[in-house]
């Protein structure tokens, strides 16, 4: 059986060691810290957690001057919010300046299920890739989550880190290696790649088993870091297996399959195909069954493996 | 050009090192007009009036309130100044000139490829520049991220933001003066640059934004009118701001728009226009 856990609670956690071990890590929150679960930090460390209230713009320009004064900043909305709302603010206060502040957004993706078109973030990876400076990353499980933070906290400069709002499955141990920019091949395999992000990981897993038994032999990367991308993975993916499916739950622009297929275009042509909610918005409805409506599924990226290896 | 005035390195006394009389600073403000002037003519672009209207509140803070170093920009201790309208850089920039951040000559390369004078200013590139800023209304938000750590930090510095008074028009403002008092950021004191004009014409034709003092007082702040030209009013204003305890203070500093050249003044075509060289030399003629 699937073991679940949820990012959200892996990056609470992670910001209470942090916080333990410098006193700099400072945290931010636009009313949704019961959600985004920086509350948690707010309980140990109240002195360092300033809860913006509904002003997200006002909020990024904070996390900017806290941290053009020494501060590692961290600042949570949902990840629709954290986006859009405030993307001029993002770069002109954190980007152009290249401030150490560290954007890690809950609920990403249709995921967020219920609350609909309005809450559902997927033009959030294709803004964040826009800005430059912005290291962006997309953790498959709870695990790489907390790596993630820790690694943010880290390293100089700004990220984007977005969660989810579910609990997902965990496919990492606790001694799981994680270096920002350098994917993870979960699976070898000679017939085509399959490269995902997030949620969409451990579909991509599920997928590549399903097809090993149709004779379709499917390598597994977990892209975890959209920018900088790793290119080496990309162009050994397209030179070693011939063709390649890109999996994400984002729209069709600007996300990890555009961004993957500017590298396989430039470097090594190869048939793709792509997984990703096309040009379109999602609806109310629970999570899955968006998922399914979406054909953000296992059957979906079995789908469109298959349609990929026969153009080879 | 080498008048300057000689600075020694910031010891721990709370002085400001330049400590200009009211006379001294009328005199300074003429000079940085004249450099404001030749500074755009020689661009062939920028904004003339709202650089007139404002520099007299910025050279009032580092000629005399402000405690800082130029030849040690980033001293920890430094009162911190947020020039959140980027477009009157010119008059920051000629005010960091004349403190010694960097040489005067290097003012007339405002603008030009490769200079560290960008036409808005780039925080990573300009000695003294704290703020990235350009896209008008964020200059609050990052001063109270600046004043919050001060807090933390348990430091005495004090953080100032210079708004334009078009700014007043953007919805971040307004989340900002909300977010100041709340956090009762008493280290904190904005300058409106109130010259009444913007962009395209009067504000109040534009996007009205009165009763300005009244409004930042049901936001929580105390305030301050002033006329922002007078040296005395200005020095006095900084002053009170200084002993409010409790809450932020905001200085509405009444300014004309292109204020010391006859033709600038109250002339909104100058907001974005870069005087001709004819005009620049009557225009520096005046300011003799």
């Amino acid at each position: 059986m699937t073991v679940e856990a949820s990012t959200r609670e892996a990056y609470g956690r992670t910001l209470i060691e942090l916080g333990r071990q410098n006193k700099d890590i400072v945290v931010l929150d636009a009313d949704l810290s019961l959600s985004t679960m920086t509350h948690l930090f707010a309980q140990e460390f109240p002195e360092r957690f300033f809860d913006c209230g509904l002003e997200e713009q006002n909020m990024i320009g904070i996390a900017a001057g806290l941290a053009a004064s020494g501060k590692i900043v961290f600042a949570s909305s949902f990840a629709v919010f954290a986006s859009c709302r405030c993307f001029d603010q993002l770069r002109l206060c954190v980007s152009q300046p290249k401030l150490n502040v560290k954007i890690v957004a809950t609920h990403g993706g249709i995921t967020v299920g219920e609350d609909g078109t309005s809450h559902h973030a997927i033009e959030d990876l294709s803004l964040y890739c826009s800005l430059p400076s912005f290291t962006v990353i997309v953790p498959a499980d709870a695990v790489e989550t907390t790596k993630a933070v820790k690694a943010a906290a880290a390293t100089y400069g700004p990220f984007y880190i977005r969660l989810s709002r579910p609990r997902t499955p965990l496919i990492y141990h606790e001694d799981h290696h994680f270096i920002v920019g350098k994917s993870i091949t979960l699976r070898r395999g000679k017939d085509v790649t399959i490269i995902a992000l997030g949620i969409m990981v451990a579909k991509a897993l599920q997928a590549a088993q399903k097809l090993a038994t149709q004779g379709i032999d499917s390598r597994v990367i977990d892209m975890h870091t959209l920018n900088p991308l790793d290119e080496e993975a990309i162009i050994k993916a397209a030179s070693q297996t011939g063709a390649i499916v890109v999996a994400e739950e984002h729209l069709a622009h600007g996300g990890l399959g555009s961004r993957v297929a500017q590298i396989v275009a430039k470097e090594k042509p190869v048939p793709m195909a792509f997984v990703n909610l096309k040009d379109q918005y999602a609806l109310s409805g629970k999570p899955e069954e968006l998922l399914r409506r979406s054909g953000l599924t296992t059957e979906g990226i079995e789908g469109a493996v298959k349609q990929v290896v026969q153009k080879k | 050009m080498s008048n300057r005035i000689k600075v020694a390195s910031q010891d721990s006394t709370h002085s400001n090192l330049f400590d200009l009389s009211i006379p001294e600073l009328e005199e300074m403000s003429r000079k940085l007009r004249r450099h404001i002037i030749t500074m755009i003519a020689t661009a062939g672009s920028g904004h003339p009036g709202g650089s007139l209207s404002a520099v007299d509140i910025i050279a009032a803070l580092y000629f005399k309130i402000m405690h800082h170093d130029p030849h040690n920009p980033g001293w920890e201790e430094r009162d911190r100044f947020i020039l959140s309208k980027g477009h009157g850089t010119p008059a920051l920039y000629a005010v960091l000139a004349e403190s010694d951040y960097f040489p005067v000559e290097e003012l007339t390369t405002l603008r030009k490829l490769d200079s560290r004078l960008q036409g808005h200013t780039d925080r990573n590139l300009t000695p003294g520049v704290e703020m990235s800023a350009g896209s008008l209304g964020q200059g609050l938000s990052f001063g109270i991220g600046i004043a919050l750590a001060a807090k933390l930090d348990d430091r005495d510095y004090q953080t100032y933001i210079l708004l334009g008074d078009g700014e007043c028009e953007e919805g971040q403002t307004w989340e900002a003066a909300l977010s100041a008092a709340h956090f009762k950021l008493d280290n904190l004191t904005v300058a409106i640059d109130r010259n009444r004009q913007q962009l395209s014409g009067w504000t109040r034709n534009i996007m009205d934004i009165e009763p300005l003092n009244e409004k930042w007082q049901a936001f929580g702040w105390h305030t301050i009118e002033i006329d922002g030209h007078r040296f005395n009013q200005v020095l006095a204003a900084f002053e009170e701001a200084k002993t409010i305890k409790g809450k932020p203070t905001v200085i509405i500093a009444q300014t004309i728009k292109g204020k010391g050249v006859s033709f600038m003044e109250n002339n909104v075509e100058f907001h974005g226009k870069a005087p001709t060289l004819e005009e620049a030399k009557r225009a520096l003629k005046e300011l003799e």
